[in-house]
């Protein structure tokens, strides 16, 4: 194998820091004992974490946002594996089609599916309702799902449930003892992509929230293009450490790479 | 009655027929190889009889049961599959336990037949691992006691031991031959290595585009290949243009490349035929009288053998002489050749050779 | 033939499809329909159907130069996405395992982090009393703050921070199918690591580069987030005009207008995109 060299590894550490700094940044920001935002913080001071306590408005968005992203990424997940065994190994017309229509909404713009939604929804008088919230997020994360599924259905050797069936099997039980077990990691990687995507969706929820149903990214994106105050950053910490453990979790029993890339190696 | 018969068995797909009027008898406790090159229909015949694959005509009897109404998982036969096919997510001793389990065999009895099957294969030390922290042949064994511990009436075997490299196939090839004799289960092999094909079997069944061209056993095949086609694919043989001249009762004659040889008698009408002759019966001689001259163009050294090409008046020749430890001749020295004359295999001339 | 063979692909799909008809192939035509309809301030939609709202879109220079500057950012952001992810992507590749997973945390980590908090770091960045006018100003390097927020530069790097994770994805995925012994044997055959780079990986990363770079382009030209905040109302792109004429002046038959637009150039961008790569791609990679 072939080494990086002195310029790579130059190259890698200003990349790094690209990538690293506006989050420090943010992180360093909620520290700050002052009142308006400063970089470095001039001391340390959690008072910007307890302004957090005394804001409803941000514990309530950041519940409606872990319900939703519960609820979005369940109901995505149960219409999305079904579908992922169908187009991964029937053979039939439209297969392609379908695909194609459960892939859609990573093609469409995502302002162009919040009017849609918000459009839907109106006519339907179910503009601002959780309910509604939770149908919107499941189209636009159903395509997360339905790429790790498909690809833990498509990798699969069908010879194995063959194998089951041969020795006497039911189609029911080569289901639930074979091929669900197979599939769990993309079905349970697909899940956690889906509420991740979820929680942090805000284009699409910035049309379709009212006040009792503001999510956690809404009432953040308000907040800053209102004011600037080291709460925004207080929050953002708080919600750029929650990111990280799942995201450690997933990396520890799922692989980061192979959840956001699909099958390396 | 036959233990298994497989009568007119045809399959069609939209373009291909991958299988045509495939008709075959085993009995009970035998073991039997389909051999051929890929894609002559070795596996969907193997697939029709699991039930995989619906026949577009033709019927299989298993024991005196009309196969063509019983779903795969009743039919109650035991398959290894090319690639094993073991659960990834289940031990050693609950993919072994796995069909006892279907089958609602009570705890303590399936505890001791899993046990059973896996010293069968010898594999009890390790009931507890996961496929994945296996080698390729400690899971050829796994496959072999999954399926064998529902006590099959029938074997079915795709091509086990190809994805093993050539020393641990034929370790395995052993293993198997003594496995199946213990179980004494009537064993039906999908193969294209003929080697495996004649360790293993009772007879074999050689297939070619879907159809059987030769049932026999493994010693007969190759002795009395039907054509030049299965004379090539049991072993290496030297195939030569001839003329059959005539042919009586006891012996017959052959003209090839101009000259007049004698070979053993053919029920086959005189004009075009092939002659095949087999690398390993062909003698190779010092002194002249009488013999065929030749010269070595070419000498391979394999080990057990030696391997030559040769140069001589009725073509070039393939010549196998077993290593005796002694100088060889080398190429561009000239020797002499010999060879018993029923030997010589006359053969239809096949239509593909031109 | 309906065997219960055929239906079940169809039985399987169904909940999706019934989903997806509902919320997402209804509403798209709806919202082609609205677009279509006349507007006034007084009696809100019409029941009229004119082209009154293309003819108003296409017919004003200030929503040419807002979709000039939505497809301008994009295009400028691809740009960097590319210089920067595929050097990022193959250095990540050769890398030793441990500090490859590590880095992968650092570089698609981000991917996972709500874009309003990674835009809000861009922010506190380059405000005019920000980190890096700052940073510029106790070097000596400036005298007076440089504007960046609210420009279009300054969305362009968020952006491109944003974006990013994609095109290494993309250009990974090109990678790691390669045979690294064929850049050896370059090595060995005398190239030195630039030409290492640009003769042997560099083409076999090419898929990877163009279909990253639709990605990152489609994703860059319905950005919202990014820039709603460090544009605001100063630095308008398509999406927050969509935005505003929705959820501000409230006139949604041009706002659908202007989305059905926008989602026309998207595709055609794309589609034509796909032909291209295609057409040069088709036999040479699988
Ligand atoms: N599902 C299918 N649809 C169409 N054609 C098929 C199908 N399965 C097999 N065939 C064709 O039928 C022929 C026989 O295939 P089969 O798999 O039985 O060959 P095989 O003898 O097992 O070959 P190999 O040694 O390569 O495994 C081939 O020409 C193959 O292309
Ligand atoms: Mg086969």
């Amino acid at each position: 194998m072939i080494s990086n060299g002195r310029y790579s590894l130059l190259f890698n550490a200003l990349f790094t820091l690209f990538m690293v700094g506006p989050l420090v940044v943010v992180i360093g920001v909620s520290f700050t004992p002052t009142g308006y935002l400063e970089f470095p913080p001039s001391g340390l001071s959690l008072r910007w974490f307890a302004a957090i306590l005394d804001n409803p408005d941000f514990i309530d968005a950041a519940w409606v946002s872990l319900k939703l992203g519960i609820a979005s990424a369940t109901v995505s997940t149960i219409v999305a594996v079904p579908a992922a065994l169908a187009i991964g190994r029937e053979k039939f017309s439209g297969r392609e089609a379908l695909q194609a229509l459960f892939l859609s909404p990573l093609t469409v713009p995502t302002v162009v599916l919040g009017i849609a939604f918000l459009r839907l929804l109106s006519v339907l008088e179910l503009n601002g309702t959780f309910v509604g919230l939770v149908l919107c997020h499941a189209i636009i994360i159903t395509p997360f799902v339905l790429r790790l599924v498909l690809s833990s259905v498509v990798g699969m050797d069908r010879s194995i449930e063959k194998a089951a069936i041969s020795l006497g099997a039911s189609n029911w039980t080569v289901f639930r003892r074979i091929t669900m077990p197979l599939i769990m990691p993309g079905i349970v990687g697909g899940w956690v992509l889906a509420f991740i995507t979820s929680f942090d969706e805000l284009t699409v929820t910035v049309f379709i929230v009212n006040p009792s149903t503001t999510t956690l990214p809404v009432r953040l994106f308000s907040h800053i293009t209102q004011t600037t105050d080291p709460l925004i950053a207080s929050v953002s910490t708080v919600v750029i450490l929650f990111t990280v453990a799942l995201m450690l979790l997933i990396n520890r029993f799922y692989g980061l790479d192979r959840l956001l890339m699909g099958e390396t190696k | 009655m036959s233990f298994l018969e497989i009568k007119a068995l045809t399959k069609r797909f939209s373009e291909t027929t991958a299988v045509e009027d495939f008709s075959l008898t085993v009995e009970r406790g035998e073991f039997v190889s389909l051999l051929g090159p890929s894609g002559c229909g070795k596996t969907t015949t193997l697939q029709m009889i699991a039930g995989f694959e619906q026949p577009t005509s033709g019927s299989i009897i298993l024991h005196g049961r009309n196969l063509a109404k019983i779903p795969a998982r009743k039919r109650g036969l035991g398959i290894v599959f090319q690639t094993y096919a073991l659960f990834p997510h289940m031990t050693v001793e609950q993919n072994v336990a796995f069909g006892l389990e279907m089958r609602g065999i009570p705890e303590p009895d399936r505890r001791q037949k899993v046990a059973a099957a896996l010293d069968l294969v010898k594999l009890s030390h390790l009931a507890k691992r996961l496929p994945k922290a296996m080698s390729g042949g400690q899971r050829q064994r796994v496959a072999l006691a999954r399926a064998l511990v529902i006590e099959p009436e029938l074997l079915l075997l795709d091509e086990p031991l190809s994805n093993l490299d050539a020393k641990l196939r034929e370790e395995m090839q052993l293993e198997l031959r003594r496995i199946q004799q213990e179980a004494g289960v009537t064993t039906l092999l999908v193969t294209h290595d003929q080697s495996e094909a004649m360790a293993l079997s009772d007879r074999i069944a050689v297939m070619q585009s879907g159809r059987l061209m030769q049932l026999g056993t493994p010693f007969d095949t190759y002795e009395t290949p039907k054509s030049t086609f299965i004379s090539n694919f049991l072993g290496k043989t030297n195939c030569l243009n001839a003329r059959l001249v005539s042919t009586t009762g006891t012996a017959s004659t052959l003209v090839i490349n101009g000259i007049e040889v004698s070979g053993p008698s053919v029920n086959l009408l005189p004009g075009d035929v092939m002659a095949s002759l087999r690398p390993e019966r062909i003698d190779i001689v010092e002194s002249s009288d009488g013999h065929t001259e030749a010269k070595v163009l070419e000498r391979i050294f394999l080990g057990d053998q030696w391997l030559f090409r040769l140069e001589t008046k009725l073509g070039e020749l393939l010549v196998v002489r077993r290593n005796r430890g002694r100088r060889e001749a080398e190429p561009g020295e000239n020797v002499f050749i010999v060879w018993q004359p029923e030997h010589l295999q006359i053969l239809p001339a096949s239509r593909e050779s031109a | 033939m309906k065997s219960p063979q055929n239906m079940k692909p169809w039985l399987l799909s169904g909940p999706a499809f019934v989903l997806f008809l509902v919320l997402l192939l209804i509403p798209l035509v709806m919202t082609f329909m609205l677009s279509f309809n006349s507007f006034s301030f007084y009696g809100g939609i019409e029941d009229v159907y004119t082209f009154g709202n293309y003819i108003e879109v296409l017919g004003d220079s200030y929503f040419y130069e807002i979709f000039l500057r939505t497809f301008l950012i994009a295009l400028i952001t691809t740009v960097f996405c590319v210089l920067l992810g595929v050097p990022e992507a193959y250095i990540l590749l050769r890398m030793r395992p441990l500090a490859r997973s590590i880095m992968l945390l650092v570089v698609l980590g981000p991917l996972l982090i709500s874009v309003v908090v990674r835009t809000l770091g861009w922010a506190i960045l380059l405000g005019n009393n920000g980190v890096i006018n700052e940073l510029l100003q106790s070097l000596g390097l400036i005298t007076s703050p440089v504007k960046m927020l609210y420009t279009s530069g300054g969305i362009v790097a968020a952006l491109v921070h944003v974006m990013i994770p994609f095109m290494i994805i993309a250009v990974w995925a090109a990678l790691q199918r390669r045979d690294p012994s064929a850049e050896q044997a370059a090595e060995s055959l005398g190239a030195s690591p630039v030409k290492v780079f640009t003769r042997i990986v560099l083409p076999q990363a090419m898929p990877g580069i163009l279909s990253g770079s639709l990605i990152v382009f489609s994703l860059s030209a319905s950005a919202f987030a990014t820039p709603a905040i460090l544009g605001g109302r100063r630095v308008k792109v398509v999406s927050t005009t969509v935005y505003d004429e929705f959820l501000n002046t409230l006139n949604w038959p041009l706002g659908a207008a202007i989305a059905v637009l926008l989602l026309a150039s998207v595709l055609v961008i794309m589609l034509s995109w796909n032909r291209l790569i295609e057409k040069r791609y088709t036999g040479v990679f699988e």
